[in-house]
């Protein structure tokens, strides 16, 4: 009987945490459709004007430019060094090492106000503040720690087997690497890359420190609007950032599906994960 | 830091290799993929820790050389109290937490596979969805005019709504959900590992299920409420966006003050004073907890 109630409080309490989590998220769009432009509750009507009046505004548009471009390239340079420093740290053997990890994994400790101090006041004797250069390059130590992660833990289960017989076969070590080794963790690598990709188009702490009339990322641009008065146009921007995130989740499904539909065709399979 | 080669040869070499070289030779040695390593860390030395020497350099010269600023932090009650603000905040975040995340992590050790995906994929919505997305979510719900306020005061619950926007239960509120999954995954991580048979066993032996609950299981999950909650206390101190957005002027803490520092009264020194207490209580919770626990696993596994 005890044990009955245990379990109806635990399953309770789950409930209660799933609505704290999801409830605040739900309640954007319909904020966001709302011809209340107060933004009470409960919502009133149904209007598209605040994603029109959005579509309206270049200043929105220039933001979320520079915010993807800055995310794509921080992602390519995190996938890039990340991926070298895992081949280094689960193959290699370099002087320092406990240290050097500590370096690799500090941007995932060091608190991002920090962060964004520290860059900041050096950038600002270098010029770097809002240049599109700066963000891609602070954003790129925040990514980075994921990439390697993530890659490290594919490439301790690679068969090197498979390596020692692309080279006997005459392959460089470029071309094996290229053709043997990163197709077996090109899943690590592109969740890698979607982490840091993340990373660098939500982060606001750093970037507020960065940011000024010459560039604003969407994540400060929103922070500015939420800061000094919230209006309609901030859920429209919501629940597309919302809509964008269940794309990409939605995509990295389908692929995940259709890369296991191929693996399964393929007549070499050399998966070995157990899977 | 020298770079020496090891000599070349068709397959890379182990980390076994050159185990015979002098010790500190050994030491500084670089291996053809060691040396992949160099790209890395000669970027991260450039553009993340040379700016964070210069910051904890910069708050003992600025503007004048000596250790003024961190006087002023702790003989000021203005910035004392910002102090054990912060302390307080992030020590209630931390106790809410675990009260929410011991619970439900138990709940995913027990519950089917496809429930467990389920809780899973519920509790990682707030590590996904942007920090900003969320802020604005919770500040229309904690408004006067928000959502919780309407809906008490249509139900009849209360005739005035209650404040919980600028309050310390709004900041409490916001930055516990920010916190949930991170104290969650790893709790779950250690629980999954232990062995159902020691509590039957215990029981065998004649206690009571909540017995060998409390005396078997919950010692054995402790390693992974560390680890948990140690994140979740780091992270909760250097919080910025939640607290500067549901939290009043009442309830400011240590990252506020270093913007506000910065962004209005254009005091560097003070502001990296700040930010080297900051970082210097992160890195001493992290050694404390090295101690008793692998901090590269924990780190490592974190994704």
């Amino acid at each position: 009987m005890t044990r009955i109630l245990t379990r109806a409080a635990l399953v309770l309490l789950a409930v209660l945490i799933a609505a704290y989590v999801l409830l605040p998220i739900l309640v954007i769009f319909p904020m966001s459709v709302s011809e209340n432009g107060f933004m009470a509750f409960p919502p009133e009507g149904f209007t598209w004007d605040w994603y029109r009046s959005l579509s309206t505004d270049p200043t929105w548009f220039a933001s979320a430019g520079q915010s993807l471009t800055v995310a794509l390239a921080s992602a390519a340079l995190s996938v890039v060094l990340g991926t070298l420093a895992a081949l280094a740290l689960v193959r290699g053997r370099f002087p320092f090492r406990r240290l050097a990890l500590l370096a690799m994994l500090s941007p995932l400790i060091v608190p991002y106000v920090i962060v964004g101090l520290a860059v900041y006041i050096a950038f600002l004797k270098v010029g770097l503040t809002e240049t599109p250069l700066g963000f891609v390059l602070v954003h790129t130590c925040l990514g980075v720690p994921y990439v390697m992660i993530n890659v490290s833990a594919g490439l301790v289960s690679v068969d090197r087997r498979l390596e020692m017989a692309s080279m006997n076969l005459g392959a460089g070590p470029v071309s094996t690497f290229m053709r043997v080794t990163l197709p077996a963790i090109l899943p690590n690598v592109l969740a890698g890359a979607l982490f840091a990709f993340i990373t660098s188009w939500d982060e606001v702490v750093v970037a507020i420190f960065l940011s000024g009339p010459g560039m604003t990322t969407l994540p400060v641009k929103m922070w500015s609007g939420i800061r000094v008065e919230i209006d309609p146009t901030l859920a429209a921007v919501s629940s597309l950032l919302l809509l964008v995130l269940i794309g990409t989740f939605l995509l990295t499904g389908l692929a995940r599906g259709i890369q296991r539909l191929l693996a399964r065709r393929s007549s070499v399979n050399l998966d070995h994960s157990g899977v | 830091m020298t770079a020496t080669l090891t000599p070349t040869e068709a397959a890379p070499s182990g980390p076994t290799e050159g185990r015979r070289d002098g010790a500190l030779r050994g030491r500084l040695t670089f291996d053809r993929w060691g040396l992949l390593a160099l790209p890395l860390l000669v970027f991260l030395l450039v553009v993340f820790i040379a700016p964070l020497a210069f910051l904890i350099a910069s708050s003992v010269t600025d503007p004048t050389l000596g250790l003024d600023n961190y006087r002023k932090i702790f003989t000021e009650s203005v910035y004392l109290r910002v102090l054990v603000n912060t302390f307080t905040v992030a020590l209630t975040v931390t106790a809410v937490t675990l009260a929410l995340a011991y619970p439900y992590a138990y709940l995913m050790t027990i519950a089917t596979p496809r429930w467990r995906a389920l809780l899973t994929l519920i509790i990682l919505v707030p590590f996904w969805t942007s920090i900003l997305v969320r802020s604005f979510a919770l500040v229309l719900l904690l408004r006067d005019t928000g959502v919780l306020n309407s809906i008490a005061m249509s139900a009849g619950a209360i005739d005035e709504p209650v404040p919980l926007l600028r309050t310390m239960t709004g900041v409490v509120f916001g930055m516990v959900q920010i916190a949930l999954p991170f104290a969650v995954l790893p709790m779950y991580a250690t629980m999954r590992t232990i062995d159902r048979r020691l509590l039957d066993a215990a029981q065998g032996m004649g206690d009571r299920p909540s017995g060998a609950f409390w005396r078997v299981f919950v010692p054995l999950s402790m390693p992974g409420v560390a680890a948990g909650l140690i994140l979740t206390f780091i992270q909760a101190l250097g919080y910025y966006i939640t607290p500067a957005l549901l939290g009043g002027p009442k309830n400011t803490m240590i990252g506020e003050l270093i913007v506000q520092q910065v962004s209005t009264v254009l005091q560097f020194g003070f502001a990296a004073a700040l930010a080297v207490i900051l970082l210097g209580t992160t890195f001493v919770l992290l050694a404390i907890t090295s101690k008793f626990m692998n901090l590269e696993r924990m780190l490592m596994g974190r994704s």
